[in-house]
């Protein structure tokens, strides 16, 4: 099975508040706010560690959550922020583009 | 410091920063000094813009592009094209003599301005009660323009649609602007520390009601004007919305279109969201 590589995007601010971190795409303004999982993801997107290992580590591990679901969640969440262009998915290592 | 414009232009100072603004045109230096006319100034400007008078007729429809090249900022619509050179202050802008053309180089020029002085400019009327300011946000339709139609005498109209909001001594500062909206008015020229934001919803009654720290952060960078393709002045203005949010009182307000409402925002007393 091939894996799945997250990284950030450079072209994003983002900034924590309350637990959420808030984040918005310089080029077109898309706004987003992610919960405490979908954040976790996000810290954890350094375009080197595969997804599934950041579930396991940053979500599985923090949070009551079904491993199958979680994964299946967070395959969403990344493919859907990567349609804005705020994470950059591939199947193989990325480097990261976040200052 | 610059000079004070020349023969043919004039001071224009919005939000406690001057901008001349310089055109050959003698007819377009009446437009300017007839359109900002509660807004012209004496002081030494901070920036200059030269206009030059074009017979195009781009739309104003078209999306607005602003980006940076090196230094300079490239500012571009369907009616006019500008460049900006922030570490001199000074730029030109190629337009038709279209006041609304104008107006827009104007908002989008302070918009540049204020991201790196920590302010902003929001969709949101505003005004002064009882030495207060007091921002009203909100989609299209929400009652900008009705609740600054409510206001009782005594209370003075920042703008019907685009708030100037800067960090001041004591808080942040709102200022009058002349950019109107439906009522077709400038503002007043005049300034207050800012007491309370509303986001305005049409109901019933009237009813203040607490928002997350949060959700207002996500609806003061839905109504911020921004147009900047910038990743630095992006990140600056999220921190500058956080602090905004940490440190002014922010509330959705439901209210009924009668004169009303203001008993109950000049009533209001209210803390800030904890962030």
């Amino acid at each position: 099975m091939s894996e799945t590589y997250v990284a950030r995007s450079s072209a994003i601010a983002a900034r924590k508040l309350a637990g959420e971190m808030m984040v918005m795409n310089s080029m077109d303004s898309t706004f987003f706010t992610l919960n405490e999982v979908a954040t976790a993801i996000w810290q954890a997107a350094d375009g080197r560690t595969p997804l599934r290992e950041i579930v396991r580590k940053n979500v599985c591990e923090e949070f009551d959550v079904d491993p199958e679901q979680a994964q299946t969640d967070a395959e969403q969440f990344v493919a859907e922020l990567s349609t804005h262009g705020i994470l950059l998915v591939a199947d193989h290592p990325l480097a990261s583009e976040a200052p | 410091m610059m000079a004070a414009a020349g023969k043919h232009g004039c001071v224009v100072e919005i939000g406690g920063i001057p901008v001349a603004l310089r055109t050959e045109s003698e007819s377009f230096r009446d437009l300017l000094c007839q359109r900002y006319s509660g807004f012209l100034s004496s002081s030494s400007a901070e920036y200059e813009l030269d206009f030059e008078l074009t017979e195009s007729c781009g739309s104003s429809d078209a999306d607005v592009r602003v980006r940076r090249e090196g230094r300079q900022w490239w500012i571009e619509r369907g009616d006019f094209q500008a460049q900006w050179d922030p570490a001199s202050g000074r730029g030109w802008v190629k337009q038709n003599p279209n006041p609304y053309s104008l107006d827009s180089v104007l908002r989008i020029l302070h918009s540049l301005i204020l991201a790196t002085r920590g302010g902003f400019l929001l969709h949101a009327a505003s005004a002064v009660c009882d030495g207060r300011a007091y921002l009203f946000s909100g989609v299209s339709g929400a009652g900008k323009t009705t609740i600054t139609r409510l206001a009782p005498s005594g209370i003075n109209l920042l703008t019907d649609e685009i708030s100037y909001v800067r960090p001041g001594a004591g808080g942040y500062v709102a200022y009058g602007t002349p950019f109107a909206g439906e009522l077709a008015k400038a503002g007043e020229n005049c300034t207050a520390t800012v007491s309370g934001l509303f986001f305005l919803e049409k109901g019933p009654s009237n009813r203040i009601e607490e928002i997350s720290g949060t959700d207002a952060v996500r609806r003061l960078m839905r109504n911020i004007l921004f147009f900047a393709e910038d990743r630095e002045l992006v990140e600056k203005l999220l921190a500058t919305a956080c602090d905004f949010v940490a440190g002014v009182p922010i509330r959705r307000l439901t209210f009924y279109p009668d004169a009303g409402v203001w008993e109950t925002i000049r009533t209001f007393e209210g803390e800030p969201a904890h962030v």
